[in-house]
């Protein structure tokens, strides 16, 4: 589905080039759900925005679906089915809830549309369908709307940044549950970037990325024993 | 009518036909048609052009529409509308001007709207300039609005220039008694070389009364808009003035809120901004499959709403 081929990004800084994203190979497969983690800083976020198109590599390919797209604009990319839910979604005055489902989906949709879409990720519709999606909104309701959002696109290979940043527990379950419905029913390709244990069971792959490198990736199975002793300290089992 | 008649009159009325209510018709300084009903009088001035409506205490529910549209060009069309409400009646008033201008003269039109406002009497008015016509005439609307609310009387203003006004001077006072509310909606978009100005007073005279004015506008081009909101508050009273300006291309914005109090207990506040279209907006749309261009429509259209 997608292939990164030595990937890099590098901005000027102090008169050299800070390396941000260092030479990254890295394949995700059709139908498969990848977590990406990593410490803070470590270049998740900026790996998401070079795939969408948001940046461009200062170096390597990005292959989707066979063809090489670095080159392609982030609509061109949205055309072939890429999506991605920001880490930190933009407010828009004056775009209610429900608009900017249609607009994500490319058509107009139905209401019963866009509820199905909001209570997946726990929002009663009737309290946010006709909502704007402007400053008024807590960061985790704008946070399920832009998860709503990405779900209306029905993008093939969907990205999305720490979907669980400022959800509270009750609106966790029911978007673990809605993760497993996109891999296991909607067979997407879904790429999460989380720092949450439960959302890492869901993975088929794990890929850790710090200092804008991959230091590790392989089947959860692998990865997050291993993840999990360094962090609690615990032995390696 | 023609068709740019009626194709005019639904852009700033959205009317498709004759509509239900009271109305009258202004179509190149002259009345064209011209209803009255049982609770609202439409009489025509004697003394200069215009026309005063007035509104039977305890009306609820009705409408009138007074939309004026120019097609000839070189015209200068003045007109002076009073509207007396009485108390506790209930109307909305729908105003309004299109200009046709294919000439290469000036087209203007300015209108002097007086509103007595009763007590306890609430009225919505909604007012949509537009301007279109591929002549070298300028296409012109100095719009005055004077509002007078008794006690506790209401009165939602939303006042929007849709496109195609090559110049606009729009100076809006309002006198507040006790308890009365203003809320007004402004939502300008200029183009071109267009210039803009808007001189909204607001006096706040009585204990409880409040207000809210609300401007939003889009400059784009080497267009120019000045804002200058004013709120007084002479009284116990409560007034918010809030000024939102995006600026593309070449434009110029200014915006010089200001609030005054001529009393202690006067709480009023004021907030201006004026920036480019955010680039987080920008880009999450173009996530969606849309164009830079397409994404800036749905923002200044969203933004205008
Ligand atoms: N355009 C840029 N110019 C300069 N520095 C940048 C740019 N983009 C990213 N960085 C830097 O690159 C590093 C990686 O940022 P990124 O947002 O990708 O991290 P992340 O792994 O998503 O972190 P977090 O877990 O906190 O979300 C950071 O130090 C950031 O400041
Ligand atoms: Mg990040």
């Amino acid at each position: 589905m997608l292939k990164l081929e030595q990937l890099s990004f590098q901005v000027p800084a102090d008169g050299t080039n800070l390396e941000i994203i260092d030479s990254v190979d890295l394949e995700i497969p059709t139908g498969s759900f990848t977590v990406i983690t990593g410490p803070n800083g470590g270049g998740k976020s900026t790996l998401a925005r070079l795939i969408m198109g948001i940046e461009k590599p200062t170096g390597g390919r990005i292959l989707f679906k066979g063809e090489d797209i670095t080159a392609l604009s982030i609509p061109e990319r949205a055309k072939r089915g890429i999506g991605y839910a920001f880490q930190q979604p933009p407010r828009f005055k004056g775009l209610t809830v429900r608009r900017l489902l249609s607009l994500a989906a490319g058509e107009s949709l139905s209401k019963d549309a866009c509820s199905a879409y909001l209570t997946a990720v726990g929002l009663d519709p009737d309290e946010y369908l006709n909502r704007e999606m402007d400053a008024s909104l807590s960061g985790g309701e704008a946070k399920r709307v832009e998860i709503a959002t990405l779900m209306a696109r029905r993008a093939e290979l969907v990205i999305f940044d720490e979907p669980e940043a400022g959800i509270d527990l009750w609106s966790f379950s029911m978007l673990v549950e809605s993760f497993r419905t996109l891999v296991g029913e909607d067979r997407r390709s879904v790429i999460v970037i989380s720092h949450q244990e439960r959302i890492m069971q869901l993975a088929d792959t794990m890929v850790i990325i710090a200092g804008g490198k991959v230091c590790q990736s392989g089947t959860r199975d692998e990865i997050l024993p291993k993840l999990l002793g360094e962090v609690d300290g615990r032995k390696e089992a | 009518m023609d068709r740019i008649d009626t194709q005019l009159l639904e852009t700033i009325a959205d009317l498709h036909e004759i509509p239900a209510g009271a109305y009258n018709i202004r179509k190149n300084g002259a009345g064209l048609s011209r209803r009255s009903t049982a609770n609202i009088e439409i009489v025509p001035k004697t003394d200069k052009p215009g026309i005063d409506i007035i509104v039977a205490p305890g009306t609820k529910n009705e409408s009138v529409h007074i939309p004026v549209i120019l097609t000839e060009t070189g015209l200068n069309d003045l007109v002076y509308n009073d509207f007396y409400i009485g108390e506790d009646a209930d109307v909305l008033i729908v105003a309004g001007c299109g200009i046709h201008n294919a000439g290469d003269s000036d087209s203007q039109h300015d209108g002097i709207h007086t509103f007595h406002i009763g007590k306890n009497a609430h009225i919505r008015y909604i007012e949509k300039h537009y301007g279109e016509g591929d002549g070298k005439g300028g296409r012109i609307l100095n719009p005055v609005t004077v509002v007078e609310q008794a006690e506790g009387a209401v009165c939602e203003m939303e006042m929007v220039q849709v496109r195609g006004v090559d110049s606009t001077v729009r100076t809006t006072t309002a006198e507040l008694a006790a308890d009365a509310k203003l809320i007004v909606t402004e939502r300008l978009m200029t183009h071109g070389t267009q210039e803009a100005r808007s001189d909204i007073e607001v006096r706040l005279n009585g204990n409880g009364a409040s207000s809210q004015i609300v401007s939003r506008s889009v400059a784009r081009d080497s267009s120019k808009q000045i804002f200058h909101p004013n709120a007084v508050g002479n009284a116990e009273c409560r007034a918010h003035v809030q000024c939102d300006s995006i600026i593309m291309d070449d434009a110029t914005v200014s915006s010089i809120p200001a609030i005054t109090a001529n009393c202690a207990d006067a709480q009023i506040i004021h907030e201006a901004a004026i920036g480019r279209i955010n680039n987080d907006q920008l880009i999450k749309l173009m996530t969606f499959g849309m164009t830079e261009e397409e994404a800036e429509n749905v923002i200044i259209e969203g933004f205008l709403k």
